[in-house]
């Protein structure tokens, strides 16, 4: 779960928690550790959740394309949008609803990798796995992410995780991204030094 | 009969004078008022003091919709709203087509005693707007029936109209006109032109009313009968009448609170309590019935007060009634529309809330100047007073009035109907032994 | 947004986001699975006091597949019929804890009386109010005109676009017409030209202050080469004694859609129709089955743009008031 970019801090500076380059080791980690969990990029799709999912799924897909000759890297991504299946609608302004976009092969019998920029509660992830189970059926979702920051609230786990964070409830993470932000960085905001 | 000086007030705005109030009449103005000390001293400093208010148009809905309205609360609305003299309109259930009917309106009306009920006899049997009702008959009935309308209905056949300002004639009657031509108005909802165009509601073309004025006076001028039109509404029936009068024809007009105040902008919200009949014109419209009033074309205000049960209001705009209440805000309507416009005096208001009406209604003891001798029908108003309307505290039985929540100038301190106080401190003056 | 009353409520970005919702909406009903979870647990009354299938069943399809629980209320042999107030009705719905009310209603106002005369706290969502307003049937217009005629037209949606530039001409029956009204406003808003083509006794007085071109020549229209051209229904009871037309012959010569009219269109122009059409009055067959028609598309998507508008009001928390909230001038 990203949290809005426009959020003020609620207290003291933020930290800096990943830097450009930090960022970019995780993701290069995280693409070669799905690389072997699944013997190869095969049947392997990156479905991005929107909005900062979506560039960290294409960051990767390019990762694995350059490890993998022949590979290519726009055939094996693609963007989940969750808002219809979210569980917490009613209790926040309207979402604006995104797009899905699908590989050309679509989900059946593929190996998904949820790509998102943080997991916190596991609802945006458990909310992707019922909007996955309307599209397709795969041989297995798999779930990828840059920060894992605790405090979840149903059990769900990330197979990929570029850096744990242990966070109190009240700070707040912030991922930037140069498509979205326009530099990279992961920020903890509201943390007592 | 207990006496009372009003002390201090302006009489028609004009010079202060004491006034004493005695045995039903006016008895003293000046120092020599204050002579009887015995007298109930009513404060007038600051206040003006007009004679009791005539309405020439008034629905009072009973007999056949005591739900909306009955005489006893209509005419404690009127007296509250100053005035001493209310015409009540015919379309009752039954009609007030017979002198049987009529009576029994006048004798509720006195019983009451809140003011002085004249009863508008119907025009047409059952308003049906084809055969002649008995007009003598009810013009020599005990209500003395002067006024003859159909209103509510357009008295739409030339043939029948032509008849009627005929016949009228005999016993110095007066036929007042609800000019709709319903042919042009069959499924009209409001008025005509661009906020009806936009909300997608029937329109109710201008000409629809001014065609029947200009019918109306011509056959006037043709018979040389009066003609009275009620509740003119637009710009080219003030025009149209303008035109009459130059011509010499006897014709008088008047226009409502609500027509001088309020316009079909108001419809946008489809709040029913703007639905009336005629319809709230435009901003223009309202611009010359102001400026006809101030001029003299247009000879009285009436208030057209029309009570409706709430749930005749309380739905869907097509399925509402049509009509607004009016007897206790129309004063200071006229104030705020006129007075503070600065485009009539309060001898002026007096003019067109009560010498005029009584005149075109034939009252003698009506609409009298503030003068010794003459009876004592007497309102006295502050004028400096402002004051939010709210339904729920009028004395009328109905909630259907446009100008809820908005705040109007001036408030009637007190009433005397024949000499006798039915409102002092602003509040009716309950009688022992008076029932409803 | 709270409700959606009139497509002149709509400002220029609201009315985008409908679109592109829509546009989103549409690409779920490609897949086989087209049911939503989104709106599991609430709960959508169509409330008709008009005939109208097509649209209850537009509706009524739009809240299922997003998970909505669907209650149909018609006034025919119900208690409306009985002489129910639409009060009484809208307090009934109400206490059967109505999430939104979809009211198509013979009295033009009638939803923004339902609204905001306090008889629901739901939100309320106009099918056609009389002569008045049909907000989404105008969005499913500029919806479908959106994809056929913007962008790379016929494929993808061109999200975030609007419709400037376009001309669209609307024609006929323009006085009685809830869509015509709702098409002047909207389309404006989302930058097209209109041009309303009907024969003087079909424009309303009044029309001069809307924010459209009126013409009473349909031949005139079609040489200015319109984009899209939106044929309305005519009533055959508008004719007759007193009637706005001398006859059908007539009306259909000067304003009728056939194929020689058909081919002085532009090569990219579409046919519009709301529906349901009078073949041989309005439109001839040739122009109602032609390919530039999009009749049955406007169909289609009319499902979409309606789970955009449900969704829209009914998936967010309320919110107090501020920008979201449509038609609050009471």
């Amino acid at each position: 779960m990203s949290v809005p970019a426009n959020t003020a801090a609620s207290g003291g500076d933020p930290v800096e928690i990943l830097g450009a380059g930090d960022m970019s080791r995780a993701l290069t980690r995280i693409g070669h550790e799905i690389l072997e969990r699944n013997h190869g990029a095969e049947h392997l799709v990156l479905l991005g959740i929107p909005t900062r999912g979506v560039p960290l799924a294409r960051r990767l897909a390019a990762g694995l394309a350059r490890v993998e000759p022949g590979l290519d890297a726009g055939a094996l991504v693609g963007d989940l949008d969750v808002t219809m299946y979210r569980d917490d609608l009613a209790h926040q302004p309207t979402r604006s609803v995104g797009a899905t976009a699908l590989p050309a092969g679509g989900l059946d019998g593929k190996v998904v990798v949820l790509v998102d920029d943080v997991l916190f509660s596991g609802r945006t992830i458990r909310a992707a796995l019922d909007a996955i189970s309307d599209l397709g059926r795969p041989r297995a979702v798999q779930l990828a992410v840059l920060v894992d920051r605790g405090h979840r609230q149903l059990p769900i786990r990330a197979d990929f995780v570029g850096k744990n964070l242990p966070t109190s409830a009240g700070e707040r993470v912030r991922v930037l991204l140069s498509e979205t932000d326009g530099r990279d960085a992961v920020l903890l905001e509201g943390a007592r030094r | 009969m207990t006496a009372y000086l009003i002390r201090g007030a302006s009489i028609l705005g004009e010079g202060v004078a004491d006034v004493l109030v005695q045995d039903g009449r006016v008895a003293a103005i000046g120092a020599t008022a204050s002579d009887d000390t015995s007298a109930v001293v009513v404060p007038g400093e600051g206040l003006v003091l007009l004679p009791g208010l005539v309405d020439l148009h008034t629905h009072l809905r009973e007999p056949g919709r005591e739900d909306a309205e009955t005489i006893w609360s209509g005419t404690r609305a009127a007296a509250l709203g100053g005035f001493t003299c209310v015409h009540a309109m015919a379309n009752t259930n039954p009609v007030q087509d017979t002198a049987g009917v009529v009576e029994q309106v006048w004798r509720l009306g006195r019983d009451a005693g809140w003011a002085d009920v004249r009863p508008v006899g119907a025009v047409t049997v059952g308003l049906a707007g084809t055969q002649l009702a008995e007009l003598g008959t009810m013009a020599a009935s005990a209500a003395a029936v002067r006024v003859f309308s159909d209103d509510g209905r357009c008295v739409h056949d030339p043939v029948v109209m032509r008849r009627a300002l005929e016949y009228a004639k005999a016993f110095d009657g007066v036929i007042a006109q609800h000019a709709q031509e319903p042919a042009l108005t069959a499924t009209a909802q409001m008025h005509e032109g661009l906020v009806s165009a936009e909300l997608g509601l029937a329109g109710w073309p201008a000409v629809a009313e001014e065609a029947i004025i200009a019918r109306d006076v011509l056959l006037a001028e043709h018979v040389g009968s009066r003609l009275h039109v009620l509740h003119l509404s637009t710009a080219g029936s003030v025009e149209i009448v303008r035109w009459a009068k130059g011509r010499g024809i006897d014709v008088t007009a008047e226009a409502t609170p609500h027509h001088l105040y309020l316009t079909d902008e108001l419809v946008r919200g489809y709040d029913p309590v703007f639905k009336v009949n005629p319809p709230l014109r435009t901003a223009a419209d309202v611009e010359a019935v102001r400026a006809g009033l101030a001029d003299g074309t247009i000879d009285v205000v009436g208030t057209d007060h029309a009570p409706h049960p709430r749930e005749d209001k309380d739905c869907e705009w097509a399925a509402a009634a049509f009509g607004m209440t009016g007897l206790e805000t129309a004063l200071s309507v006229v104030q705020a529309a006129m007075v503070e416009t600065g485009r009539m005096t309060w001898a002026d208001v007096a003019r067109v809330m009560s010498f005029t009406p009584a005149v075109i209604g034939r009252v003698a003891d009506q609409g009298r100047p503030v003068q010794v001798g003459e009876p004592a029908n007497l309102t006295l108003v502050d004028p400096a007073v402002r004051r939010v309307v709210r339904p729920q505290d009028q004395a009328t039985a109905s909630l259907n009035t446009p100008f809820a929540g908005m705040e109007l100038p001036g408030r009637v301190v007190a009433t005397f109907l024949h000499g006798r106080p039915t409102v002092l401190d602003g509040a009716l003056v309950e009688r022992a032994g008076a029932s409803s | 947004m709270k409700h959606l009353l009139s497509a002149g409520d709509l400002d220029r970005a609201q009315a985008v986001t409908i679109l592109d919702t829509a546009a989103a909406m549409a690409a779920t009903q490609e897949r086989q699975i087209k049911k939503l979870p989104t709106l599991r647990g609430r709960t959508v009354v169509n409330l008709f006091f008009e005939d109208s299938t097509r649209t209850r069943i537009s509706f009524e399809t739009a809240a299922k597949r997003l998970s909505a629980d669907v209650i149909n209320f018609s006034a025919k042999g119900s208690s409306v019929s009985k002489g129910e107030s639409l009060k009484d009705t809208a307090q009934t719905l109400q206490a059967m804890g109505a999430d939104a009310v979809v009211i198509r209603h013979h009295a033009s106002g009638a939803p923004h009386r339902l609204a905001h005369a306090g008889w629901t706290a739901g939100a309320v969502v106009n099918a056609g109010d009389g002569t008045h307003q049909h907000p989404t049937q105008a969005l499913l217009d500029a919806y479908t005109l959106r994809r056929h005629l913007v962008g790379l037209r016929g494929g993808t949606d061109p999200v975030g676009h609007d419709l400037a530039g376009l001309h669209v001409a609307i024609v006929g029956d323009v006085l009685h017409s809830r869509v015509a009204r709702s098409n002047v406003q909207l389309l404006h808003t989302l930058g097209a030209r209109v041009t309303l083509v009907a024969p003087p006794t079909l424009v309303p007085v009044g029309v001069e202050s809307w924010t459209a071109d009126v013409s009473y020549h349909l031949d005139d229209v079609l040489d200015q080469g319109p984009d899209a051209v939106m044929m309305l229904r005519v009533q055959r009871e508008r004719m007759g004694g007193g009637g706005f037309f001398p006859s059908p012959w007539e009306y259909t010569r000067g304003y009728g859609l056939d194929a020689r009219r058909l081919a002085r269109l532009p090569e990219h122009a579409i046919v519009m129709h709301p529906g349901p059409m009078n073949r041989g009055l309005e439109i001839s067959a040739d122009a109602a089955d032609a390919d530039r028609s999009v009749v049955v598309e406007q169909v289609a998507n009319g499902v979409a743009v309606r789970m955009a508008v449900l969704y829209l009001v009914l998936a967010g928390q309320e919110q107090p008031t501020v920008d979201g909230q449509i038609g609050a001038s009471a």
